[in-house]
């Protein structure tokens, strides 16, 4: 056994993976299933996990940590739904154009940033848009261990409403749908009210309806320890930057499109991370010198830790000002 | 590799002993002549072939003894295995993974086969070989976690990773250096620690807990931790201090190589799949001073470690009171010469006792 203590890896373990089928659900939405190349099954997983898949963009790697949506169950199959986002750095764009099955991909092990309270008496989860696919996972595993368990479904239109149909063929009791261009909007305020003591809500979607629903439990007394959420966020474009690591000893160019993690691999430092979108904390790194202003955009870091500022999340967070020295 | 499974007690006549191989293969747990806390975490994914890091769940010559063992604490407090309800899942994540481990780690001791739900365990040793259905609590005579502990060597505490904390919701704690499930049921991390002295004030806890909530599936980890032990018991619990405490107090010099033991625990650190639990299993090992000091390293190094370490932490580890007797037996065993670096016992290298 070795004296020293493991450092941070970079990423969780990963398995090779061939793609299986690609589903179009609608104009939007993709769905990716994988099988493992070597022929063995997958890990099991718990529901709300998610994988980081890992992308060849010609010579440019991409990772872009998507929802698990199969069965947790079913440890022949992983499966993902992507949404094509034309404004967005390329990632979910290249999983539509130039993922086609038969082609050989790595993914990461299941890592979960959202997982169900099996404490819960009751779950009710609130889904907006894309937000359906960790739901999916979570229902399959409720269902097959008898759980107590009703969904909100948002979509902006019955057309882009993913996976709505089938999931109320086979529950239309628990599945409620509502469509934006239906001018149908979840009655959150009367739902929240009428739920029996130790049920725990879940919400997955746009950052907006997030909040919406931890604000109004809260308001409604609800604790916030009985409220789940999952937001990945996407790095935003931003001005260009200079960074000096000084542990690795070289100074890098952060480009306008790409996110302070990804520059620190591109230049061949071993950084950690796990989501890649400011939740999970492991890509945390102190900050040596400061001369300009953090843009702190992660989920991780608390107020006070902004306040001080010695900590920067790099896969989200970015930097304008003069000089940047990064312990890493 | 066959093993030849010791028929021995860890109570009453204490007839537990350590075959040569299992002295040699003791995980010795100072890297240097001095200890203190720290995070000393590393990836557990084997190691040197015959070590007890080889394997994900190591079986030694104690097995079949331990589990009697384990067998006669459960029967006069079963309160020693506890499952909150929510954490039968984690329990059947834990069933699952000792037995497919175990079965791939030593096939000629242990098969699975599974078709579907339908599962068959056989465990040549304790002559178990039983059909059930995986996830189904009615075909198995007790819980899952029970079930398989009751079939494999140390404590496993199972811990439900929630609201930023890890919190102590299930148990099998038989083998324990003096804490108690039933105590600490429902605790979280830092209310479980709470007894622990220094290392608070040194942010170990919030470190190791930030650690501890990123271990991910298909990366378990692990590190050693030890104390002393007075007799070879594996129950030493609050529970029973009155039995055993009263034991510290009857070392002399003469007894002290037989009866001292140190006591270490190789700790593992698996995220259970399904569940997304943190498995923390404590398997406890043995060893008398005189047994130890055979090997020169180590007496060399154990003296000068007991020597030296700070008194909150001889009083936590409940040695205080005999460590001048310890002392005055160990320093037999150290001439002074320089240790090399690490914890193996490189009998190949280091000088033979010069006293």
């Amino acid at each position: 056994m070795s004296a020293s203590p493991t450092k941070a890896k970079a990423g969780a373990e990963k398995l090779d993976v061939v793609v299986s089928a690609v589903v179009p659900m609608n104009d939007l939405v993709t769905r990716f299933e994988f099988k493992r190349t070597d022929g063995q099954q997958f890990p099991p997983f718990s529901a709300g996990a998610h994988t980081v898949v890992e992308m060849n963009d010609d010579g440019r790697t991409r990772l872009n940590p998507y929802s698990l949506m199969s069965d947790p169950a079913d440890t022949s199959t992983y499966a993902v739904s992507v949404r094509r986002d034309d404004q967005g750095r390329g990632g979910s764009l290249f999983m539509h154009r130039n993922v086609a099955v038969g082609d050989q991909m790595t993914i990461t092990y299941p890592v979960n940033l959202f997982a169900l309270d099996l404490r819960a008496r009751k779950h009710i989860f609130f889904a907006g848009g894309i937000g359906i696919t960790p739901f999916i996972a979570m229902i399959a595993q409720l269902e097959r261990s008898n759980g107590h368990w009703e969904l909100h479904y948002a979509a902006r239109s019955p057309e882009l409403a993913s996976y709505a149909d089938e999931l109320r063929l086979k529950h239309p009791a628990n599945v409620h749908v509502y469509y934006d261009s239906q001018d149908q909007a979840i009655d959150l305020q009367t739902l929240l009210q009428g739920q029996p003591l130790g049920t725990h809500a879940y919400v997955c979607g746009p950052a907006g309806m997030i909040k919406w629903v931890h604000d109004t439990a809260q308001t409604m007394g609800w604790p916030d320890d009985v409220v789940h959420s999952e937001e990945f966020l996407a790095p935003q474009p931003g001005k260009p930057f200079q960074v000096r690591l000084c542990k690795s000893d070289i100074t890098i160019d952060v480009g306008e499109n790409e996110s302070l993690l990804e520059a620190m691999e591109r230049c061949g430092v071993d950084a950690p991370f796990l989501c890649r979108g400011g939740a999970c904390g492991q890509c945390e790194t102190d900050v040596v010198e400061t001369e300009g202003e953090l843009l702190h955009r992660d989920h991780w870091l608390d107020d006070d830790q902004i306040a001080a500022g010695n900590k920067i999340m790099p896969c989200v967070s970015r930097f304008v000002g003069k000089t940047l020295v990064l312990d890493r | 590799m066959t093993i030849q499974f010791n028929d021995e007690t860890f109570r009453d006549d204490y007839s537990f002993r350590n075959s040569d191989r299992a002295i040699k293969r003791f995980p010795f747990p100072f890297h240097e002549d001095s200890y203190m806390y720290s995070v000393n975490m590393e990836q557990h994914r084997g190691g040197p072939a015959g070590s007890v890091y080889e394997k994900r769940f190591d079986v030694d010559e104690h097995y079949l003894s331990e589990m009697r063992d384990r067998a006669l604490v459960l029967d006069q407090d079963p309160l020693r295995c506890q499952s909150l309800p929510h954490m039968t899942l984690a329990g059947w994540d834990t069933l699952e993974l000792i037995m497919v481990a175990k079965s791939e780690d030593y096939p000629d001791l242990f098969e699975l086969h599974r078709d579907g739900d339908q599962w068959h365990w056989i465990n040549k040793p304790m002559g178990i070989d039983h059909k059930f259905t995986f996830l189904d609590e009615t075909t198995l005579p007790c819980g899952p976690l029970e079930y398989i502990t009751r079939q494999a060597q140390g404590d496993y505490a199972v811990l439900d990773q929630r609201d930023d904390n890890l919190w102590m919701d299930a148990g099998m704690i038989t083998t324990q250096a003096d804490w108690s499930l039933d105590f600490d049921i429902g605790m979280n991390f830092f209310e479980w620690h709470a007894p622990v002295p220094l290392a608070h004030e040194m942010g170990i806890f919030k470190r190791a807990l930030k650690f501890l909530m990123n271990i991910q599936q298909g990366a378990p980890a692990r590190r050693l931790n030890w104390t002393m032990t007075v007799n070879p018991l594996l129950d030493t619990s609050p529970e029973n201090y009155h039995k055993w405490g009263i034991q510290k107090s009857q070392l002399t010099p003469e007894n002290i190589g037989a009866k001292q033991h140190l006591r270490v625990e190789l700790q593992t650190f698996y995220r259970l799949p399904r569940s997304n639990a943190l498995l923390f299993p404590i398997r406890c090992y043995l060893i008398s001073f005189q047994d130890l000091t055979s090997i020169p390293k180590w007496g060399r190094r154990l003296h000068r470690v007991i020597r030296d370490l700070p008194e909150e932490l001889a009083t936590y580890k409940g040695f205080i009171d005999n460590r001048p007797m310890m002392l005055d037996y160990l320093s037999g065993f150290d001439d002074g010469q320089p240790t090399s670096p690490g914890i193996w016992p490189d009998l190949d290298s280091e000088p033979p006792l010069a006293k």
